[in-house]
C-alpha cells in the first residue's frame, strides 16, 4: 500500500495508515479469541480441545495484532518473552509427571481430587490441568516464536 | 515404585537436562557441565538397570497405569537396556568430545540440548512397548537431527540438511500408513498384543507381506538399507564431526533395532518370503557398501560406508532368526555402535589438526601422534573383527548361523566383507599415519586433550568390551531371547489378560 501511495504522490507516508478498523477491530476480537481459547482449553478434559488447541488459537489471536500493529507495539501490550514460554511449558511437561512418581505410582498417572468452592460449588482439581499447562505454553510461544522469525521482527 | 521409575529414567534424564539449559539460555559453560553431568548419571542409572533386567527379568511400567493392551506400555527389555546403556556412553564421549571442536557459536545456539533432545528420543525408541509411541519417538529424534544437521547453516549443511528432511518426512508418512494397515488388521498398537494376535492369525496371507514390505520400505530408509541408502553418504558428511558420529553410531542402528523388533515379533506367518527379502537387501547393502569404502579416500565417506557393511552385516544375522543369529547380531549391534563412534571421533581429530578431509594428502603423522595412530590400528583391527576385539565373536554367530541355515553364499559375503573392511581400514591408517605426506602438512595448533580423551576412551571401552566377550555371554543370550523366541518378549501380557 505505501508504495501505491508513493506513486500517487503522497511524499511522506505515515506507518500503517488507514489501518483504524483493522486495529481498533482486532482489540475486540483479540479478546474473544482468547477466550474461546481459554474455554477451549478448560474443556479439553472431557470433551474436545485441550492444551494444544488452545494453546495455537492463543497464538493466532496475538499473531491477529501483529498483522494489526507492529512487532514494538505488541511487545509492549503483552511483554512476554517467547524463549521463556517454551522452556517453562517444557519443564510443566516433564516435572509434573515425573513428580507423580511420589504418589507411588507410573509415570503420567494423574490425580485428582474435588473441593468445594463458595460461587462455584464443587470444582474439580487435576493434576493433568498442570501438564495441560505446559503444552498450552510450548505451542503457544513455538508457533509465535516461529511466526516472528520467519517475519524476522526479531532480533 | 522401582519399576514404575527405573524404565522411565533414560528418557527423562536427557529431557530434564535439555529443559534446565534451555532455562540458562546461550552459555556454553554451564551447558558443557550440565550435558556432562547428565551424561555420567545416564550411564549410572543404565548400568544400574542391566544389573536389574538381568537379575529380576523384563521391567515393564504402564504409563498413565492403563493396563497393557490400551495404555502406552514401556517395556525394559535386555536388548533395550543394552541399548541404552551403549547409547548413554557414546552421548558422554561425544559430549566431552564437541567442547573442543564443535565450535563456540554453535554451542550458544542450543546444541547440547539438542544432543540430548535426540537422547531422550533415541532412548524412547528402544524402550517404549508400543508401536504408535515407538512412531512419536521416532520423530522426537528427527526432529532434533534435523537441527542438529543444519546447525551453524554452511551451504552444504543446509543443502543435505534439506535433503535429509524430504526423505525422512517420506519415510515417516509411509511408518504411519504401515501402523494404520497394521492396526486395521490386528486391532492394537502394543507390540506385544499385536504379536499374540497375529500368532493365532487365519486371514491373508498377503496383507501381512504387503505391511512388512512397508514397515521394511519406512526402515530400511532410517537406516540406510541397500536401494534406500542414496541420502546417506551426502547427509552424514554434511554436519561437523560430533554430530556426525552420533549419527552414524546411533541414527541408523535405531532403524536396525526396528527391523528386528518389526520382523521377530509381527512378521512370523511368512518367513520363507519376507526374511528371505531381508537376507537379500542385507546382501546387497554390503556388496554397495564394500563398492563405496574401496572407491573412496576420502576418510569420512570411507566410515561412513563402513557403517553401510555393519548395518548388513547386522541384518544378515537378524534375518535368519535363529539362536546364534541373533547372539551374533545383537553383540555385533553393541560393538559397532561404540566403534563406529570411535572411528568418527578419530579421523575428526586427524582432520581437525590437519585440516585435509583426504587420507591422499596426509602421510607420517605416527611421529606426532604415537597414540592416536595405535588407537587407530586397535579401533580398525577391532572393526574387522580380528579375534581378540569384539567385532569376531558377533561375525562368528552370524556366519555359523548362516552356515547352518543353508545360506553358505550370505555367510562367504560376510567373510569377505570383513577382508574389504580391513583393507579400506588399513588404506586409511597406511596413508595418513605411515609414510612421508606429499607435500608438507602443516600441523594446527588446537587444544586437543579431550578430542584424544574421548576418542581413545571409546576405543578401550570397546577393547574391554571384546575382551570381557565370555562374562558378558549370559546378558546377549537374554537379550536375543526376545527376538528368536519372541513370546518372551510377550509374555507379560499374560498376567494383565
Amino acid at each position: 500500500m505505501k508504495s501505491t501511495l508513493k506513486r500517487a504522490g503522497y511524499g511522506k507516508v505515515q506507518r500503517q495508515m488507514n489501518d483504524v478498523f483493522i486495529q481498533f477491530t482486532s482489540k475486540v476480537i483479540f479478546l474473544i479469541i482468547l477466550l474461546f481459547a481459554v474455554n477451549l482449553f478448560l474443556a479439553g478434559h472431557y470433551t474436545p480441545g485441550g492444551g494444544f488447541v488452545g494453546g495455537l488459537l492463543a497464538a493466532s489471536a496475538i499473531i491477529l495484532l501483529l498483522m494489526a500493529y507492529d512487532y514494538k507495539t505488541v511487545k509492549k501490550m503483552i511483554p512476554v518473552n517467547f524463549h521463556l514460554m517454551i522452556s517453562v511449558g517444557l519443564a510443566f511437561a516433564i516435572l509434573v509427571p515425573t513428580l507423580l512418581f511420589f504418589f507411588g505410582v507410573p509415570f503420567f498417572t494423574h490425580q485428582h481430587t474435588y473441593i468445594n468452592v463458595p460461587v462455584f460449588g464443587e470444582v474439580a482439581l487435576h493434576t493433568a490441568v498442570l501438564f495441560d499447562i505446559g503444552v498450552f505454553l510450548i505451542v503457544a510461544g513455538t508457533s509465535l516464536l516461529i511466526i516472528t522469525l520467519v517475519g524476522g521482527t526479531e532480533e | 515404585m522401582t519399576t514404575n521409575i527405573l524404565p522411565m529414567l533414560p528418557v527423562i534424564l536427557p529431557f530434564i537436562a535439555g529443559v534446565i539449559m534451555l532455562f540458562i539460555g546461550k552459555r556454553p559453560m554451564p551447558h558443557r557441565i550440565i550435558s556432562a553431568v547428565a551424561g555420567l548419571i545416564l550411564i549410572g542409572f543404565a548400568a544400574f538397570n542391566i544389573y536389574y533386567v538381568y537379575i529380576n527379568g523384563t521391567m515393564v511400567t504402564y504409563l498413565g497405569n492403563w493396563s497393557a493392551p490400551f495404555g502406552i506400555s514401556v517395556v525394559y527389555d535386555m536388548t533395550a537396556a543394552l541399548l541404552v546403556f551403549t547409547t548413554s556412553i557414546v552421548m558422554f564421549f561425544v559430549i566431552i568430545y564437541s567442547f573442543q571442536s564443535i565450535g563456540y557459536e554453535r554451542e550458544k545456539y542450543y546444541y547440547y540440548p539438542m544432543v540430548l533432545f535426540m537422547i531422550t528420543g533415541i532412548n524412547g525408541a528402544f524402550t517404549t512397548g508400543d508401536l504408535f509411541n515407538m512412531f512419536v519417538f521416532f520423530e522426537v529424534f528427527l526432529l532434533a537431527s534435523y537441527v542438529l544437521i543444519t546447525l551453524g547453516s554452511r551451504k552444504v549443511q543446509l543443502q543435505e540438511g534439506f535433503k535429509y528432511l524430504v526423505v525422512n518426512i517420506v519415510s515417516s508418512n509411509f511408518f504411519l500408513v504401515g501402523l494404520a494397515y497394521l492396526y486395521s488388521v490386528t486391532g492394537s498398537l502394543n507390540m506385544a498384543d499385536i504379536h499374540i494376535k497375529l500368532s493365532s492369525y487365519e486371514g491373508s496371507l498377503a496383507i501381512m507381506t504387503i505391511i512388512s514390505v512397508v514397515f521394511i520400505f519406512v526402515f530400511a530408509t532410517k537406516a540406510g538399507l541397500f536401494p534406500l541408502y542414496f541420502w546417506m553418504p551426502g547427509s552424514y558428511s554434511a554436519p561437523p564431526i560430533p554430530v556426525i558420529a552420533l549419527f552414524g553410531a546411533l541414527l541408523t542402528k535405531v532403524g536396525v533395532y526396528a527391523i528386528a523388533r518389526t520382523y521377530s515379533l509381527f512378521f512370523t506367518t511368512d518367513v520363507a518370503y519376507t526374511h528371505q527379502i531381508l537376507l537379500l537387501l542385507a546382501l546387497l547393502t554390503i556388496v554397495a557398501g564394500c563398492i563405496g569404502a574401496l572407491a573412496y579416500t576420502d576418510m569420512k565417506q570411507i566410515i561412513i560406508y563402513n557403517i553401510m557393511i555393519a548395518i548388513g552385516v547386522i541384518i544378515v544375522g537378524f534375518s535368519m532368526m535363529d539362536y546364534a543369529g541373533t547372539v551374533g547380531a545383537m553383540y555385533y549391534l553393541i560393538h559397532d555402535i561404540v566403534i563406529k563412534a570411535a572411528l568418527f571421533l578419530l579421523i575428526g581429530f586427524i582432520i581437525y589438526r590437519t585440516g585435509k578431509n583426504d587420507a591422499a594428502d596426509l602421510g607420517g603423522l605416527i611421529k606426532q601422534h604415537p597414540v592416536a595412530g595405535w588407537m587407530f590400528f586397535v579401533a580398525s583391527l577391532s572393526l574387522a573383527g580380528v579375534p581378540p576385539f569384539p567385532g569376531f565373536f558377533g561375525k562368528l554367530f552370524i556366519v555359523e548361523s548362516a552356515f547352518d541355515n543353508g545360506h553358505a553364499i550370505a555367510a562367504v559375503i560376510v567373510l569377505l566383507s570383513s577382508l574389504i573392511v580391513l583393507y579400506s581400514i588399513m588404506k586409511i591408517f597406511i596413508k595418513v599415519f605411515w609414510g612421508e605426506p606429499v607435500e608438507p602438512i602443516e600441523l594446527k595448533n588446537i587444544k586437543s586433550d579431550k578430542l584424544l580423551f574421548s576418542a581413545i576412551g571409546l576405543v578401550i571401552v570397546s577393547t574391554v568390551f571384546g575382551l570381557s566377550a565370555d562374562f558378558l555371554f549370559p546378558i546377549f543370550e537374554m537379550a536375543a531371547e526376545s527376538f528368536y523366541n519372541p513370546s518372551s518378549y510377550s509374555n507379560y501380557l499374560m498376567g494383565v489378560e
